[in-house]
């Protein structure tokens, strides 16, 4: 058989598990993929995981058809003589194929990937100090300060009260302003859709918009020392009056501790403590 | 013959294995609190004791910052302890060590506790410490409880120099109660960078079981 026939087999059979699968990744894996549909930035990388799937999935069902048929076709009969197949040199065809399709499928996901990250405000990656997309409307910011080894929690809009707890008003566009006291933290609340480092002395902010309400996991995604593994805890997404009401509450409760708070920072910057090297 | 050796070398891998898993999944005994029982509640004393320096007689690091808990009336460097489930735990921790402050004042103010969050310090009910006056904290993250733990001043006479220190040289003493709840396995740390001569007061005991850092199993 020749070159040609096999390519064509190889090709047709691509085509034919394309289009068996792909409907099947968009339609019913697709909107199974991580995080949810918990947040807009969740929805956003739900849609986001999807559209990558569709994109390799002709990809990928080429190499297990290649892998496939190469072993069935080409495998070697018992006592034949071990030998090399033959070599290819310049098929245009399918350089000129593999060339055009790997480079639009690169091209798109860059484009793609830069106008999603856009369109939903970093899509629940930390942005830096200074995001290049905000969004419009008001915006509630809550700190999160990493420190070994708990995340705690400002609300600098209700007078910069701190808690061990992370409550968040439900269908309200948060700003998270994530930093560390001490080492690298990486502030993960999965369900919400949010993963941003949590560095010494930077302020790196990520947006989301929680739209259902329910206990969410919060981790720490960045090895952090010997408790990292126990760095982790339960927010809670609630009503806005059940919001309005813990957080009255909560000044209520730290009101002993507050003076001795500093103001409210993006960043803290504490002194080493002075015995140590 | 040759099926002999490769399952001779197969056992001896596999007790290899073995040995090296228990090692790491294995640890210190821990240290079981006598529990008391009255009118059907549960309650335990854990009495423990912080010191600058843990001395060469109960460690290799005879200069590491570290918890030491009272068993049967002697000190022990052991960090973890076994406690009552749904049990009233009574704490008192005797600090001999100095005043570095918390790199968070938030922990300042205790949580998790009973009598309203409320702590003593030499026997004076507290709300919050001042957060720069504070040598360690204790906490159970877990189950919600901690407690900041004041140092003894710069110029306190009669410092303890290595452990196990004794009650008449300068120490401050903190007593709190919090409630087990349910049986788990809970780690328990100092949130104080307060390992000396370590980058930031991070290293060594701060990331070592046995010193500043332990486990409470609760049962």
């Amino acid at each position: 058989m020749s070159l040609r026939s096999h390519g064509g087999r190889i090709g047709a059979l691509t085509v034919i598990g394309t289009a068996i699968v792909l409907p099947l990744v968009i339609f019913v894996l697709g909107p199974n993929m991580p995080p949810g549909d918990w947040t807009n930035a969740g929805k956003s990388q739900v849609f986001d995981n999807t559209v990558l799937l569709a994109v390799m999935t002709p990809f990928t069902v080429f190499i297990l058809v290649y892998i496939g048929y190469a072993v069935t076709m080409f495998r070697a009969k018992p006592d034949e003589e071990l030998r090399d197949g033959p070599p290819i040199r310049g098929h245009f065809v399918s350089q000129v194929v593999w060339l055009v399709t790997t480079t639009a499928a690169v091209l798109f996901l860059a484009i793609f990937g830069s106008a999603e990250l856009f369109a939903s405000n970093g899509s629940g990656g930390g942005s830096g100090p200074n995001p290049i997309a905000t969004p419009g409307g008001n915006v509630l910011p809550v700190q999160v300060i990493g420190q070994q080894w708990e995340f705690t929690y400002r609300y600098p809009t209700y007078g910069g009260v701190e808690t061990a707890e992370l409550m968040l008003p439900v269908n309200t566009e948060i700003e998270f302003h994530v930093t560390s006291l001490d080492a690298i933290h990486s502030f993960w609340a999965y369900q919400l859709g949010v993963k941003a480092d949590a560095n010494p002395g930077v302020d790196n902010i990520a947006f989301v918009k929680p739209t259902k309400v329910g206990a969410f996991q919060v981790r720490c995604a960045e090895l952090c020392g010997i408790w990292h593994g126990y760095m982790f805890d339960t927010g809670h997404v609630v009503q806005s009056s059940q919001f309005a009401s813990w957080i009255k509450q909560q000044r209520q409760a730290f009101s002993a501790v507050q003076r001795y708070l500093p103001k409210y920072a993006t960043t803290y910057s504490p002194d080493p403590v002075a015995r140590a090297g | 013959m040759k099926l002999v050796a490769v399952a001779g070398g197969v056992l001896v891998v596999a007790a290899l294995i073995a040995a090296y898993v228990t090692f790491l999944t294995g640890g210190p005994t821990p240290y079981r609190v006598p529990q008391a029982r009255a009118a059907g509640a549960r309650s335990a004393n854990l009495t423990l004791q912080t010191v600058a320096a843990v001395g060469s007689k109960l460690s290799p690091n005879k200069n590491w910052v570290s918890y030491l808990v009272r068993e049967q009336g002697v000190w022990h460097r052991s960090t973890v302890w076994t406690l009552p489930a749904n049990a009233v735990v009574h704490v008192t921790i005797f600090n001999y060590d100095g005043q570095s402050g918390l790199r968070n004042p938030f922990l300042a103010q205790p949580r998790g506790l009973l009598d309203g969050d409320t702590f003593a310090v030499d026997g004076k009910p507290m709300k919050v410490l001042d957060p720069d006056t504070a040598s360690h904290t204790f906490a159970i993250p877990a189950l919600g409880v901690i407690v900041p733990v004041l140092g003894i001043a710069d110029d306190a006479k009669n410092q303890c120099e290595y452990a196990p220190c004794e009650e008449s040289m300068a120490h401050e003493t903190v007593t709190f109660s919090f409630r087990t709840g349910k049986p788990g396995h809970y780690r328990w740390q100092c949130f104080v960078p307060c390992a000396a001569g370590f980058i930031y007061g991070f290293g060594g005991p701060m990331q070592t079981i046995g010193y500043m850092d332990g486990f409470v199993n609760v049962v």
